[in-house]
């Protein structure tokens, strides 16, 4: 019902997160209703007549001040409902990070995307790094490791499909995971402010399919079967 | 006794204009003097806010209004991106600490703290005197910063470092220093505010004025005061620390110097979410003064309140890294602060509760005063709900700096600072100018700005779910931004509904003040002390120190023929 409000979900733990706000969304909608529906309603039935006194509640009573003191508990076990569920999605994205073949390092600068890929050798600072701007490649159905950095000031890597978004803290290594679960080229914006250059900050990211991730990598290492063997 | 009064009495009608209107020790003109300074500042940040959402629904068009400002700051009305950075941050600087802070505390809890108390005088009126002038201080400060080589501050609100902590970054140079300035100056004002608060309550209270007989709004004004000396440390601290980096090259938030800017926002930060409930408790005092006479009503659980605001007070020191959890901190960190962000809910609710239960059996009468009161509940509660989504961490990932925030706190502040401060100026303005203001004008002031204020803020909720990202200056930029273009638009065109409609508001404050029907002592029937002494207050306020024999809040009394038994008298008052 409320699925058109957010940007479409094309990550794997996207789902747990809408999740997480829809259930906020129904406890705290239903007790908004609630709580403005009784004021509407105390408004008019207690509405200044003449000859009508108002009645003398002081609340210092355990018997009247349950007026409040049950709600409240109530809103205290919903609260803690929220923490829980709130809990087991953090754990699902911020705990353990998967284990990825594809790791690419991504380096905000203002007003770019610094795109590293490692290469065939797995490894970054050696020959066959490659390096691009605001271009990220990656495939599909399968964990992403970006290391992300900065080299000026704080830049907030943000891809709003794959409800990702990690800051970017000069003098900082911060590792962020995602599995895609669809192509497509989607973009990538900055959601910190860095600067007068801060909104142009826009990159892109493309999901590729197996096949097509396959060929991307031999087009830019067209040697990589030989080295490797 | 009678001679030493009129002695003083004299003696206060002897001093010149400059000591009595200007610079004056009276608790009431000071009052009346923070009053003046947040209401010029609001006019300056309400303009700012037009600029902004003239910018992103029409970006990179000239906004009618702003071809007077020079080059290189705008091009013939049109914003550039450095001059939108600016707006932002300063919109931000200025609406919560030379708008929120000096109305509510400034103007409300000096011009009612003596007078609820039954006090001559502040405790140190002199310091008193200090402390608006060290505003003012602060204002031209913050002001001037526009006018210098490179333009004010563009670091956000929230000044976060190394963006901040270096020239380099953003081009702004003196703005930026200017803007700690302003800041350091605006915070020892209201350090000194609250020493005076805090002695004042605690040892010049009349005879029977015990903590449990003191209003509500001294308690809410005491325990901001608290809130805001024991916060404010760390922050003059880091301000001192960044004016340091930008100035003589030190690097205590610059990596490459061995710093850490995360240092900056766990200082900033401790004290930002505790200066929410600075500016918060305060306004809601006046909501508790309010809501109980104009429902005739003993406002509900007067000791729960206290305790639950002093507790939720407690409670914000450890809730500041809910404000991080996408900045690269430890994750692990995030749960235990979703957890006690959540749970700063529970005393707010109690806090909520009893103003519902205060209006349960009420008699009540929707003036002005009690129309804007009714309006901060009624849209705090969207204020205070919307807080949980981004107190959970991992929504927070998704919606962290979107519009989301945005609107989140908006309907936390707006209402609070403006609907509730309005209440109280519209409830205190006959004690204040000693006249009444015009309530047909009121009631249609309450309506434009609610009814305005819900048609900006509640689409910017759902382009904050969209994704679309704060402090962009041009959301075009984005195709997953663009389809959302008409809610910008259409928040744009009710922001001008809701500026515009602050004329009324002008009007009807300033024709009041001279043509305004004359108030009669106390017009709202109304229990606490302030409403005991007539208009013009003297110098001293109370010609001899009330006895206080009751509650604040003894309304409709079980027995009683009136439905009011003010606080000095001892027995119910005559006529009702």
């Amino acid at each position: 019902m409320l699925d058109h409000w957010f940007p479409k979900n094309i990550s794997t733990y996207g789902g747990e997160i809408d999740s997480v706000f829809y259930l906020i969304f129904y406890i705290v909608g239903i007790g908004f209703l609630l709580g403005e529906a009784a004021i509407f309603y105390f408004l008019i039935r207690y509405r200044r007549r003449d000859g009508k006194k108002a009645a003398f509640v002081n609340g210092e009573r355990w018997s009247q001040a349950a007026w409040i003191i049950i709600p409240t508990a109530i809103v205290l076990v919903l609260d803690l409902w929220i923490d829980f569920a709130g809990a087991q999605a953090y754990d699902a994205i911020k705990g353990e990070m998967p284990v990825s073949e594809t790791i690419v390092q991504v380096t905000g600068k203002q007003f770019n995307w610094i795109i590293n890929y490692p290469g065939p050798d797995g490894i970054f600072g050696t020959e066959d790094d490659l390096t691009k701007e605001n271009d990220l490649y990656v495939p599909v159905n399968k964990a992403v490791k970006t290391i992300l950095k900065s080299e000026d000031v704080i830049h907030s890597f943000f891809v709003p499909v794959l409800r990702l978004k990690q800051d970017m803290v000069p003098g900082r290594t911060i590792e962020a995971w995602f599995e895609a679960t669809e192509t497509g080229k989607y973009e990538i914006a900055c959601a910190e402010l860095c600067g007068y250059g801060h909104y142009t900050m826009r990159g892109f990211l493309h999901i590729l399919s197996e096949e097509d991730y396959a060929a991307w990598v031999s087009e830019n290492w067209p040697d990589t079967n030989s080295e490797s063997n | 006794m009678t001679e030493q009064k009129n002695a003083e009495n004299g003696h206060s009608e002897e001093l010149s204009f400059w000591r009595k209107y200007v610079f004056s020790t009276d608790h009431k003109v000071v009052g009346k003097q923070y009053l003046f300074i947040a209401l010029f500042m609001a006019i300056l940040g309400g303009v700012m806010a037009y600029y902004m959402r003239w910018q992103l629904a029409w970006p990179e068009t000239a906004v009618p209004g702003a071809g007077w400002i020079p080059e290189p700051t705008a091009f013939g009305g049109i914003i550039p991106p450095e001059f939108y950075n600016a707006l932002t941050t300063m919109h931000g600087t200025i609406m919560v600490f030379f708008v929120g802070m000096p109305f509510l505390l400034g103007a409300f809890g000096n011009f009612l703290l003596p007078l609820m108390i039954g006090a001559k005088d502040m405790a140190f009126p002199r310091l008193n005197m200090m402390s608006v002038w060290t505003l003012f201080l602060a204002s031209l400060v913050m002001i001037a910063s526009f006018f210098v080589e490179g333009g004010a501050a563009s670091a956000g609100w929230t000044g976060y470092a190394p963006l901040s902590a270096d020239p380099i970054h953003t081009g702004v140079t003196w703005g930026l220093n200017l803007w700690i300035l302003g800041l350091a100056l605006e915070f020892t004002s209201f350090l000194m505010g609250g020493i005076n608060f805090l002695t004042t309550t605690i040892t010049m209270r009349a005879p029977g004025m015990t903590m449990y007989r003191l209003p509500l709004m001294v308690w809410m004004q005491i325990t901001a005061a608290v809130i805001f000396m024991l916060s404010v440390g760390p922050l003059i601290a880091g301000a001192i620390l960044l004016l340091l980096d930008r100035t003589v090259g030190t690097g205590f938030f610059i990596p490459e110097l061995g710093g850490d800017p995360l240092l900056w926002q766990h200082l900033f930060w401790f004290f930002g979410h505790p200066e929410v409930y600075v500016v918060l408790l305060p306004g809601f005092g006046a909501i508790m003064e309010i809501l109980p006479v104009f429902s005739r009503k003993p406002i509900f659980a007067y000791k729960t309140i206290i305790w639950s605001t002093i507790i939720a007070g407690a409670l914000s020191f450890l809730v500041w890294a809910h404000h991080m959890f996408v900045s690269g901190m430890d994750p692990r960190l995030a749960m235990p602060f979703s957890i006690t962000t959540i749970l700063i809910s529970v005393p707010f609710a109690v806090v909520i509760f009893a103003f519902m239960a205060t209006l349960w059996g009420g008699s009540i009468r929707f003036t002005t005063p009690m129309l804007f009161a009714l309006g901060t509940v009624m849209t705090f509660i969207v204020g205070g709900a919307t807080g949980i989504f981004n107190g959970s961490a991992p929504v927070d990932i998704f919606i962290h700096d979107t519009h989301f925030v945005v609107a989140h706190f908006h309907f936390t502040l707006f209402p609070d600072v403006f609907l509730g401060g309005f209440a109280a100026l519209y409830f205190w303005f006959p004690k204040m100018f000693g006249r009444m203001m015009n309530e047909t004008l009121g009631k249609i002031h309450f309506w434009v700005t609610t009814i305005a204020f819900n048609a900006v803020f509640i689409p910017m909720f759902v382009l904050g779910l969209g994704g679309s990202m704060r402090r962009v200056y041009n959301p075009l930029q984005y195709d997953f931004l663009k389809p959302m273009q008409g809610i910008n638009e259409f928040i744009t065109y009710a922001a001008i509904v809701l500026l515009l409609g602050q004329f009324i508001f002008m009007f009807n404050f300033f024709w009041s003040m001279f043509k305004g029907k004359k108030a009669e002592r106390n017009p709202w029937n109304a229990t606490t002390l302030e409403w005991s002494v007539s208009y013009p207050i003297p110098h001293d306020n109370f010609a001899t120190i009330p006895t206080v024999y009751h509650g604040p809040y003894e309304y409709s009394l079980p027995g009683n023929k009136s439905d009011w038994q003010p606080q000095h008298e001892e027995n119910e008052p005559v006529s009702g």
